[in-house]
């Protein structure tokens, strides 16, 4: 299995980057096997072309918008994907939705996408997640592990970001 | 009767980007360009330290990560007078000649070629007669006739599966659309090359820049590479040879394909010289320093009155004054509190005061740049008619080529003066590329010989004063000057802007009411069907438009019948 867990979003966008922020969150506390590779994608598009090709399973994790409560945290799979990124207009036109078609293009897809997302609860300038969603970051990880095979707790794992410390 | 068209948003570029025209008897008589454009950074780095600055500037833009960390490691270097060794010099330059041409290559074939290429047309192209005609315009050996049977059979059986959406929104048989189907299939074969080899250049950043997408190897004073020709874990010749692989490989196609295919599609669109002028006066910066202290470019740069390049000015480096003094932004037709006067960055505010859209009045989350109170155009023409001022050999040579291809596809000579136009755009930044990839390749030969003499130095550390320094750093990135302005006090940020290529071009009317880069260019566009008006996105596209909104949410509120909530 060759698999990529991606983060996107903005970390200046607070709740934006709620992605990212799960990223280096699963970095610091697990050990990943060698199979599994964490991209901090930030809001790159095209640039990712490469880092998405040939993939077994592409795992997402963004903050989605789904209308719900601040928070709330959702895992959408299989074929509602491509719903998720055609049928929005996302203000980033050459997003991951014009990435994931262009390697449809060059028969080079991930065989399977899966996002994990996060509603957020404030988009406004500034580093830290809200209280809303900080607090939710366990829960996202559990989810993104039981998705990854072979990946351990580090012993002397340390729990960071705290929700304190991403609240601060 | 004049007939009022809203754009919004603008497709296939990055954030957001509305565009307003007026349209009478099938042309365009007036314009507005209102943008969401990313005006928070000072928010961000207020207190901060300046040796940070980059690692969160680079986050402003999913697209220019790259050259948002260059101009600011570049600006606080600046503000301490600090020397830049030259190993980190010719290591940046690269990084920033990869990242151009990568960038330009995919504003043209994924971004915009599809507003002048047909793809249900190329359907119907003989592909023996469409790779005979790319035969003719180079030796490049993916020009088979069965490699093109090949890729048209692919898009045949996409467009049969209903996937054609995959290729953006483009607008099939519109009348505008004049390619035969031949060159239609041609440029869609290289548009699939295109996707394979823009590759490199991000492999060549990733190489050099430690990681990808986000370069992790920049330091104020330096680069974080430390050049060891041994080590497994440094910057290895290894590593170093495969970069040359790249920028050869690279080099090929750029030379090729795209430099070739945009004299031919250009020469075939030869009345689009005639549009999309605008604002004339130009202004590029020099790029790719040579020495430790910035005072000597491989590439140079000026200033450019009225598009007359007999007057250029040139811009000798970053600390003579001539950039730094010149430039003031104006918010009175964009959404900011404050009187009106532009301001110089230094003293910038960014206070927000939305109004709705008001033809006459603010419109914009834009500023209006000026330089020495004249609105100019930046961006790849500008760079390439001012390093053509400048006797730049490369440029010269280069933009010799790609006239010559026109006037044997065309069957006349384009003068100079076609450039100063919608596909005029397009040409120059295929110049452009195609002297980056010189460019790379000679900084690559700098760096190397560099080594050989012993030199392994990357970085200086920076030391920060008591008190109050100011600085800023330029960088001629893909779309043109871009600049960062930092003042620091006692060693932490007191105030920092940037003021991005895409201010200068898409900023909306000044405090004069003069029309930007983006509008001026519009007046007199044809539009032949208001319903859908492929012309004034041509003109757009061709400033290759990036308006960082920054935002990269993920909208899952569609028809999602299985979205588990937990």
């Amino acid at each position: 299995m060759n698999v990529l867990v991606l983060g996107v979003g903005n970390i200046l966008l607070s709740d934006e980057g709620a992605g990212v922020r799960v990223i280096e969150a699963l970095q610091e506390r697990y050990d990943v096997p060698e199979t599994v590779a964490v991209v901090d994608g930030g809001t790159c598009g095209m640039d990712l072309l490469d880092t998405l090709a040939d993939r077994d399973h592409l795992i997402v994790v963004d903050a989605v918008h789904t209308g719900s409560p601040p928070g709330t945290v959702v895992r959408i799979d299989g074929r509602d994907i491509p719903a998720v990124f055609r049928t929005n207009a996302t203000p980033h036109q050459l997003g991951l939705q014009e990435v994931l078609a262009k390697l449809i293009l060059l028969e080079r897809a991930p065989a399977r996408v899966t996002v994990i997302g996060v509603q957020p609860a404030c988009l406004d300038l500034g580093l830290a997640l809200s209280e809303a969603v900080a607090r939710r970051i366990d829960d996202i990880l559990r989810l993104l592990i039981a998705e990854l095979p072979g990946i351990v707790l580090r012993p002397d794992g340390r729990v960071w970001p705290t929700a304190a410390e991403l609240i601060a | 009767m004049a007939m009022r068209i809203t754009i919004d948003p603008i497709t296939r570029i990055e954030g957001h980007l509305r565009i307003d025209c007026e349209v009478d008897g099938g042309k365009v008589v007036n314009s507005w360009s209102s943008g969401q454009m990313w005006r928070g950074i000072e928010v961000i780095l207020k207190d901060r330290d300046p040796r940070d600055a980059w690692i969160f500037a680079q986050r402003i833009c999913g697209v220019c990560t790259t050259v948002h960390a260059i101009v600011s490691v570049r600006a606080v270097e600046n503000a301490l007078k600090l020397k830049v060794p030259l190993n980190a010099q010719y290591i940046r330059n690269m990084i920033i000649a990869a990242h151009g041409i990568h960038d330009h290559i995919v504003h043209f074939y994924q971004l915009s070629a599809l507003d002048w290429v047909d793809i249900v047309s190329a359907l119907k192209a003989d592909p023996k007669a469409a790779a005979a005609i790319a035969q003719s315009l180079s030796d490049w050996p993916l020009n088979s006739a069965d490699e093109f049977a090949k890729v048209q059979k692919k898009v045949q059986a996409f467009v049969d599966s209903g996937q054609l959406g995959i290729f953006g929104s483009g607008y099939w048989g519109h009348p505008a659309m004049k390619l035969p189907p031949e060159v239609n299939l041609l440029a869609i074969v290289h548009y699939m090359q295109a996707l394979d080899y823009q590759r490199r250049a991000n492999q060549i950043v990733g190489i050099l820049g430690s990681k990808t997408p986000h370069i992790q190897n920049l330091a104020v004073g330096g680069v974080a590479n430390p050049i060891n020709p041994e080590s497994q874990s440094t910057l290895t010749l290894e590593r170093l040879y495969k970069v040359k692989t790249l920028l050869d490989e690279l080099g090929g196609f750029v030379q090729q394909v795209y430099l070739p295919d945009v004299a031919a599609i250009g020469a075939l669109y030869a009345d689009w010289t005639a549009y999309g002028a605008g604002v004339t006066t130009m202004m590029a910066v020099p790029e790719m320093p040579l020495d430790t202290r910035n005072t000597q470019f491989a590439l140079p740069g000026g200033f450019i009155p009225a598009g007359d390049v007999g007057r250029f000015q040139a811009m000798a480096n970053f600390s003579d004054g001539f950039f730094e003094k010149g430039v003031k932004e104006s918010a009175k037709h964009a959404w900011y509190e404050g009187s009106g006067e532009p301001l110089h960055p230094y003293d910038g505010e960014t206070e927000p005061k939305f109004t709705g859209f008001e033809d006459d009045a603010k419109y914009s989350w834009v500023k209006a740049p000026t330089f020495n109170g004249e609105r100019v155009q930046v961006g790849p023409l500008a760079n390439v008619l001012a390093m053509y001022a400048a006797g730049h050999e490369p440029t010269k040579r280069n933009l010799g080529r790609l006239l010559s291809i026109a006037a044997k596809v065309g069957g006349n000579e384009l003068p100079l003066s076609a450039l100063q136009s919608t596909i005029g755009r397009h040409a120059a930044r295929a110049v452009r590329c195609a002297v980056l990839t010189e460019t790379l390749a000679a900084q690559w030969d700098l760096l190397m010989q560099n080594i050989a003499k012993g030199d392994y130095a990357t970085f200086n550390a920076p030391s920060f004063p008591k008190g109050e320094i100011r600085g800023f750093g330029c960088h001629e990135a893909p779309r043109g000057v871009l600049s960062h302005w930092t003042v620091i006090k006692n060693g932490k940020i007191a105030n920092y802007q940037a003021v991005v290529p895409s201010t200068w071009n898409a900023g909306p009317r000044d405090e004069n009411d003069a029309l930007g880069p983006y509008e001026a260019s519009l007046i007199g566009n044809p539009v032949a069907d208001p319903e859908r008006p492929l012309e004034v996105i041509r003109t757009v596209h061709s400033f290759d438009p990036c308006l960082a909104c920054a935002i990269h949410m993920i909208d899952g509120s569609g028809e999602i019948a299985r979205i588990k909530v937990l």
